[in-house]
Order: structure tokens, then sequence, then C-alpha cells
């Protein structure tokens, strides 16, 4: 197998000793068929063991290993060194604070994915003791929206989070979307009085960068916009003295 | 926590966007139409007179320009968020009173035509 | 050990021609000045008509005029690729359909778009006689 010689510029920032972040190169021989994970690996282990990192699974499951990688966020399990230049900038995921090289804090999306409320919320009890069924149909509805792996490409790439930290943001309100529309759900409503508060849905300028970004063709984008129609509507609803609809 | 009031301009923003990807290519094109001095049938005093008495043609244009005018101040406000005037409050209300400005003179001549 | 993140600054002015998805962005929001100076002119218009034939003549030879025929050109062909088209592309993602167990491909949605466009397009042109 043949290798080929790459210049990686790695974003490094001590919070013990430095005042900023600044970047390192790095020379790294790859070979034809290694992720740019593989070659960050090979900075840890050969070049330089201060490096820090984030990565577990190297399969596009756990999603941990996401950075930027020459300007846009990817995953750097799933980006490989045959499509790209021979100078490679990597940088923590944009957006957020860094911790420490290209470690970021989430301790913001965290809190964000819990406050949507992602789970199902049952008015009348749910079946007890027996499978909870719904129709094909319903399950192909929000299929996509559970193959987010909470990577947070979609925060690094959307520029209102950026602007406007308090933004619930793509990954989290896409999640709460998943629940919404799940036809065994009935919390739509009480999450709508979260989602399509300030900070919620309207923060939103449908850039759509998020869905372009995500490594796991989700699309946030879309799941935002439904939301805005779906908080609109019962923003109405409510105005005209109908009770909140949760269907 | 409640739904934010912004749900109401939204939907006047998305109509309004609609309404106008539809309809203003063709908007536009009368205009050219006019400026080239092929002004067409349509825009001769009677007809178009004609066309604005009826109450289809009034609350057909009616409709059109106050969504089109709510769509644009809405977008107006985002892209001087996103141009990086931060005087939100001062924003809404400006690009808000233009449209409401503009909706009330379209419904003031609307209404006078006969 | 102590902590002491690192908070990179983003230009809150400049931000969107970082990048050609930004910039792409950025020109499609600024259709909103020409949605609103076609209002603005065409609630002028209706002005002219309200005050009678000699004002409508006059506004319709006000309008005639060289830069005039330069900017509408321009403003047509702007306005449909950033307003018309964009606002088609994004539309299955706002209202996405479904047929039975499947959704309805993105690219049906927009075509039904571009279809309703052209038919309503031509309804009207033909409503004002210039087809």
């Amino acid at each position: 197998m043949s290798t080929r010689q790459l210049e990686l510029e790695i974003l490094r920032y001590d919070p013990e000793k430095d005042e900023a972040p600044y970047f390192q190169n790095y020379s790294v021989p790859c070979q034809d068929d290694w992720a740019i994970l593989d070659a960050v690996n090979y900075v840890k282990e050969n070049l330089d063991t201060t490096l820090a990192y984030r990565w577990s699974c190297h399969m596009m499951v756990c999603g941990s290993c996401g950075m930027m990688i020459n300007g846009d966020p990817k995953l750097t399990c799933k980006t490989f060194v045959r499509d790209l230049p021979d100078k490679v900038r990597i940088e923590p995921l944009e957006n957020f604070p860094i911790e420490r090289d290209l470690v970021v804090v989430l301790d913001d999306v965290i809190e964000k994915l819990q406050r949507v409320k992602p789970y199902i919320i049952r008015k009348d009890p749910a079946p007890e003791n027996e499978e909870f069924n719904q129709p094909r149909s319903a399950l192909m509805k929000f299929k996509q929206y559970t193959m987010c792996i909470n990577c947070m490409c979609c925060y690094s790439a959307c520029p209102q989070y950026g602007l406007n930290p308090d933004f619930i943001g793509p990954a989290a309100l896409a999640l709460a979307h998943r629940y919404n529309i799940d036809s065994r759900d009935q919390g739509k409503s009480e999450r709508l009085d979260i989602l399509a508060d300030h900070d919620g849905v309207w923060d939103c300028s449908f850039v759509g960068a998020c869905s372009e970004v995500c490594p796991k063709s989700v699309d946030p984008a879309a799941a935002l916009q439904q939301m805005k129609v779906d908080g609109t509507m019962e923003w109405w609803k409510r105005k005209m003295g109908f009770p909140g609809g949760d269907s | 926590m409640a739904i934010a009031k912004k749900a109401l301009v939204w939907g006047l923003f998305a109509a309004g966007g609609t309404v106008s990807s539809f309809l203003f290519p063709f908007l536009i094109a009368l205009f050219l139409l006019v400026a080239l001095g092929a002004t067409p049938e349509g825009l001769q005093y009677e007809t178009i007179r004609g066309f604005a008495s009826s109450w289809l043609g009034k609350l057909t244009v009616f409709g059109v320009l106050f969504l089109s005018l709510w769509h644009a101040a809405h977008r107006l406000r985002v892209v001087c968020h996103d141009f990086g005037i931060r005087a939100d409050g001062a924003v809404a209300v400006i690009v808000y009173s233009l449209a409401t400005v503009g909706t009330l003179l379209a419904a003031w001549y609307l209404l006078a035509i006969s | 050990m102590s902590r002491n993140p690192y908070v990179r600054p983003m230009s809150k002015t400049t931000w969107y021609l970082r990048n050609g998805r930004f910039r792409i962005y950025a020109l499609r929001e600024v259709t909103c000045l020409l949605v609103g100076f076609y209002a603005f002119l065409s609630i002028f218009a209706l002005r002219a008509l309200w005050q009678g034939a000699d004002s409508w003549n006059a506004f319709l030879a006000s309008q005639q005029s060289t830069p005039m025929v330069v900017f509408h050109a321009f403003a047509l062909v702007y306005f449909f690729i950033y307003q018309t088209v964009g606002w088609f592309q994004l539309a299955p993602k706002a209202m996405p359909l479904m047929m039975g167990e499947k959704k309805v491909a993105a690219s049906t949605i927009v075509l039904g778009h571009y279809l309703v466009w052209a038919l309503v397009s031509l309804f009207l042109l033909w409503f004002v006689g210039v087809i």
C-alpha cells in the first residue's frame, strides 16, 4: 500500500499555559485508506503524546470525533485522506469553547438536549404488559431523526448558534421534533412551550448548513421548519381558545 | 414558558414568501414591460381600473401586497441581525411599522378606487 | 488541572462571507429588499390609479427609462434565482408529504411547485394580454 505525506495543521491550546490557541504543524506519512482520525492517532502515538482529542469507535457510531477539517465540521473517522489535499487544517468544533487542543466543552448542548424533553410523554396511560405498536408509516415519519449520534457537527455549522449561544440549536430541536411527530407521543403542546419560546425555533433563519454537514444524513433544518409551522398553528389555536392539540 | 409572539410574524413571513415566490417574477416582468414602453393591454387605465374595482381584484391585490410586505419586513429584521445590527427591538419596530404603513396605504387606495 | 476554556470569537458582521453556503444564504436573504421595493412600487401605482386616468398614464410614462429596464431585468433574474428557486428548493423540508408508508421524494414536491408557478404565470400573462 502506498503512503502519502500529509501536512497537518492542528490547533493547540493548553488551558494552563496558553493565552490563546495556535497552530502546530505535523508531517504524517498516511496510508491510502486512512481516515483523518488515523492520521491524528499517528501524531498522538509517534510525534506528540500531549495532543488531546476525543474519539472512541472509529466507525461513525459514537459521535465523539467531530472536528473542523479544512473549515468544515466533520467526523474525522468518516473523512478520508484520499479525498483531501496535501495540507489539512484540523481545528476543534467551531462555536464551542475549547477545553484543550481539539476537545471542546459540550455542557451547553447536553443541557439543551435534556431541556427539550426527548422522551415519549403520555396523558393517557400507555398500554401495559404489551407492546406499544405503531404502523410502519408512523415510524417512517420520524425514523431519520433517530439516527442522530450527538456529534454536534450541526451546532458547529450553524451561524445562528454561533451568534447567539442561547439558541437551542439544531440537534436538540430535531430530537424534540422526533418525539413531537411520534404517533405514541402526547407531549407536543407541552414541548412547544419550550421549542417555540424565545431561543427556540424562531432563532433559526434556515441557512440549512446543519443538514448539509450531518454525517448521518439527519435533516435538522427540515425539523426546524416543521416546528415553526407547528408553533404558528398552536399559537393561533390557543389565541382562538382551543386547547392545545397533541396529535 | 410560552409560544413567542414571533409565531404570528413567522406565519405571515412564510405565507408572504410563498406568495412572492410564485407571483413576483410576473410582477417584475410587468414593470419591465412598462419600462420598455410595451405596456400590456391589461394595464390600460380602463381595464386595470375595472379589475381594481371588483372585490375579487381588491382582495387579491391586497392579499398579495399585505403578505409580501410582512415577508419583506420580517426577513429584513433577520438580515439586520445577520449583518451585525444588534438593536433587534428597534429594528423590529421600524420594519414592522413600515409594513403596517404599506398595508394601510394599500387598503386605503384599494377601497377608494371605485 | 484547572479549567480555562477558550472561546474563539466569531465576527458578528462578516461571518456570512466565510464560505459558499453562507454567501448564497446572504444573497437569498437580501431578496427581501426587492420584495419591499416592488410592494411599495405597486402601492405607488395604486395611488396613481386612484387619482385617475391622467395620473395613471403619467405613472406609466414615468416608469419608462433605460435605467429602469436594466434594473427590472436584473431584479427579475436575481429574484427568480435566489427567491423563487431558493424557496421552492426548501419547500419540501417545511412540508413533507407522505404517500402511504413512503415519503414523497423532495424532487417531486419541488417539480410540483415549478409546474404550478409556470401555470399561474402563464395564466397571469394571458390575463393581462401579454400572450
